[in-house]
């Protein structure tokens, strides 16, 4: 684990840690507002009639926010962080990022997709350059180099997706993402699909490279155990409307560690989380929320 | 303990022939029939060589005569020594072929990428194009004589009428292969309609424009040749009627074995290019 006032990690350097001067652990009181998200409303019409995905949902991003979005599947939480990416578009309210309005993807605003999301016919350097192909932008090749090393990924530069694990994949998804140095990161179920040791891996790789940066991200998940251990905030959601059920603060002590999680506070909260969720969906009890 | 010896390299040998193989859709009909190894190469010649050999030597034995069937050394020497006879005849085959399904091959594949933007329009033309693609386009060729005479013409016609709607439907497949979130992932970081169509698209559709190639190219070599026995006087399959008419059968059996190696070279072309393009998707 990287202290936090380290300065100049491979994530910051070089100019492109961006808007944040504050690259170190954040604080959320007396930070800015960046994102906001207005009493977004949006429903599909699907085969069996009108689906109601967002129910007046309002939430807003503080700088160097670590926010973490958590609900069961269905209540509308991947929907949102994409109506936040600019990729969906709204029937109701609004999303801003500064001030202005999102109604279309933003260079300050990247995406790491469930299942990392690689092109299969691209190697992992083709992968990272796309963003850059494009731009028509020339793609710092040494920069790039040393953030592959920074997760792990030195040297795995001309392999293809299906030669690396899932975790494996997932890390240059990142690099992907942080290669374009964005301001605002948005992850979709980025481990979902990991098992427990390599999300556990993950969830640290995650926790460092937003205390060496700053960067400001909203994570989308459906494992409480891991909103808590990342988050500085976290959104509960309900589904069909969905709604935002709650809204708890997380004040453990950052840089947090893996074995946190069998901590008898850490298990407290997660139950406090559960019994909001199983709340909201009735007196059924759903062992599956804890992932 | 042998056994298990044994049976390790023959688990190693699988995955690797198939991660050098290709699209899923292709990996059925190419590397299942790739030779590998030494050994599998070596009983495939065996065979070769057991059934030209065993052929000479039963037709020789029977005294079959030549106009019911050639010994395979009348054959060779009849390819060898009159080769310069069938040269002019292969090259106007080949034009036909290949301007006919460069044509056909060109306009199915703009055809299906625009017309898999339009689900509406889609529907629509499938079922035309499934008609082009099913109705022998041979069956045209008497009437594109009557109307383009006995030239080069009505077969390049028939030929991207063949290819065409082949390349077109297997392409579409393709095309309509859409990985919202890839779509998404471009779009995420400000890729334009275009950008979305060339970076994302087109590769996703890739394993599938390949088989649409190379099917449409091996029907567009049937058609050639069918085209070429039905009128004119040029042409590998001219070249049949005329020596069969002649009741020349080592001739025949020479032009056979030229269209034999001209379809060899199509599909390993297009084996080559679906390893370039498309191996990808193991």
């Amino acid at each position: 684990m990287r202290p936090a006032e380290q300065a100049g990690g491979v994530f910051s350097g070089q100019g492109w840690s961006t808007m944040s001067v504050t690259a170190t652990a954040p604080q959320k009181q007396g930070k800015r507002t960046r994102m906001v998200v207005d009493r977004a409303t949006l429903h599909y019409q699907t085969k069996s009639g009108p689906l109601h995905a967002l129910d007046d949902v309002s939430l807003e991003l503080k700088d160097g926010e670590f926010l973490c979005i958590i609900g069961p599947s269905g209540c509308g939480k991947t929907t949102l962080l994409w109506s936040m990416a600019g990729l969906i578009k709204l029937n109701g309210g609004s999303i801003s990022l500064d001030g202005e309005r999102i109604t279309r993807p933003n260079p300050h605003i990247a995406m790491i997709f469930q299942d990392a999301n690689l092109l299969p016919w691209r190697t992992v350097e083709r992968n990272i350059q796309l963003p850059f192909e494009l731009k028509r932008k020339k793609m710092d090749k040494a920069r790039i180099n040393k953030l592959l090393e920074r997760v792990g990924l030195g040297g795995f530069n001309d392999k293809y997706p299906r030669e690396l694990s899932g975790g494996m994949q997932q890390r240059a998804s990142i690099v992907r993402s942080l290669a374009v140095d964005p301001s605002i990161l948005l992850m979709d179920e980025p481990f979902g699909a990991l098992d427990a040791f390599t999300r556990d891996e993950m969830n640290l790789l995650v926790q460092e490279i937003w205390m060496e940066t700053g960067k400001t991200i909203a994570f989308v998940t459906h494992s409480i155990p891991e909103a808590i251990f990342l988050a500085d905030r976290i959104i509960v959601m309900s589904a069909r409307p969905g709604r935002i059920a709650a809204i708890v603060d997380v004040d453990l002590p950052r840089p947090r560690q893996v074995e946190i999680q069998t901590q008898p506070e850490f298990i407290a909260r997660v139950m406090d989380i559960k019994l909001k969720i199983d709340h909201q969906r009735g007196a059924r009890v759903d062992h599956s929320m804890i992932g | 303990m042998s056994d298990a010896g044994n049976s390790v390299p023959s688990f190693d040998r699988k995955p690797s022939g198939d991660a050098s193989g290709m699209a899923g859709a292709l990996s059925a009909s190419l590397s299942g029939g790739a030779a590998r190894t030494g050994l599998e190469v070596f009983v495939i010649i065996l065979v070769a060589v057991i059934i030209i050999g065993g052929s000479e030597f039963l037709l020789g034995w029977f005294e079959v005569p030549q106009y019911v069937l050639p010994k395979p050394s009348q054959i060779a020497v009849a390819l060898v020594t009159e080769f310069p006879n069938y040269w002019p005849h292969l090259l106007v085959t080949l034009k036909e072929l290949l301007v006919g399904f460069t044509i056909g091959a060109s306009i199915g594949f703009v055809l299906a990428a625009v017309i898999t933007q339009f689900p509406f329009v889609e529907k629509v033309v499938t079922p035309y194009i499934l008609l082009l693609v099913t109705t022998p386009m041979l069956a045209l060729v008497p009437l594109l004589i009557l109307r383009f005479g006995f030239g080069s013409e009505p077969r390049i016609i028939a030929v991207a009428l063949a290819s065409g709607p082949m390349v077109m439907i297997n392409s579409a497949t393709g095309f309509r292969r859409v990985d919202r979130a890839k779509i998404a992932l471009a779009r995420s970081f400000g890729a334009n309609t275009l950008q979305i169509f060339t970076k994302i698209r087109i590769p996703m559709a890739m394993p599938m424009i390949v088989v649409g190639l190379m099917v449409g190219s091996i029907f567009g070599l049937l058609t050639t040749v069918g085209a070429e026995m039905v009128g004119g006087a040029e042409g590998l399959g001219n070249r049949l009627t005329y020596y069969s008419s002649l009741i020349r059968m080592p001739q025949f059996f020479a032009i056979i074995l030229i269209l034999a190696l001209i379809g060899i070279s199509i599909y390993v072309f297009f084996f080559w290019l679906g390893k370039k393009w498309a191996s990808w998707e193991a």
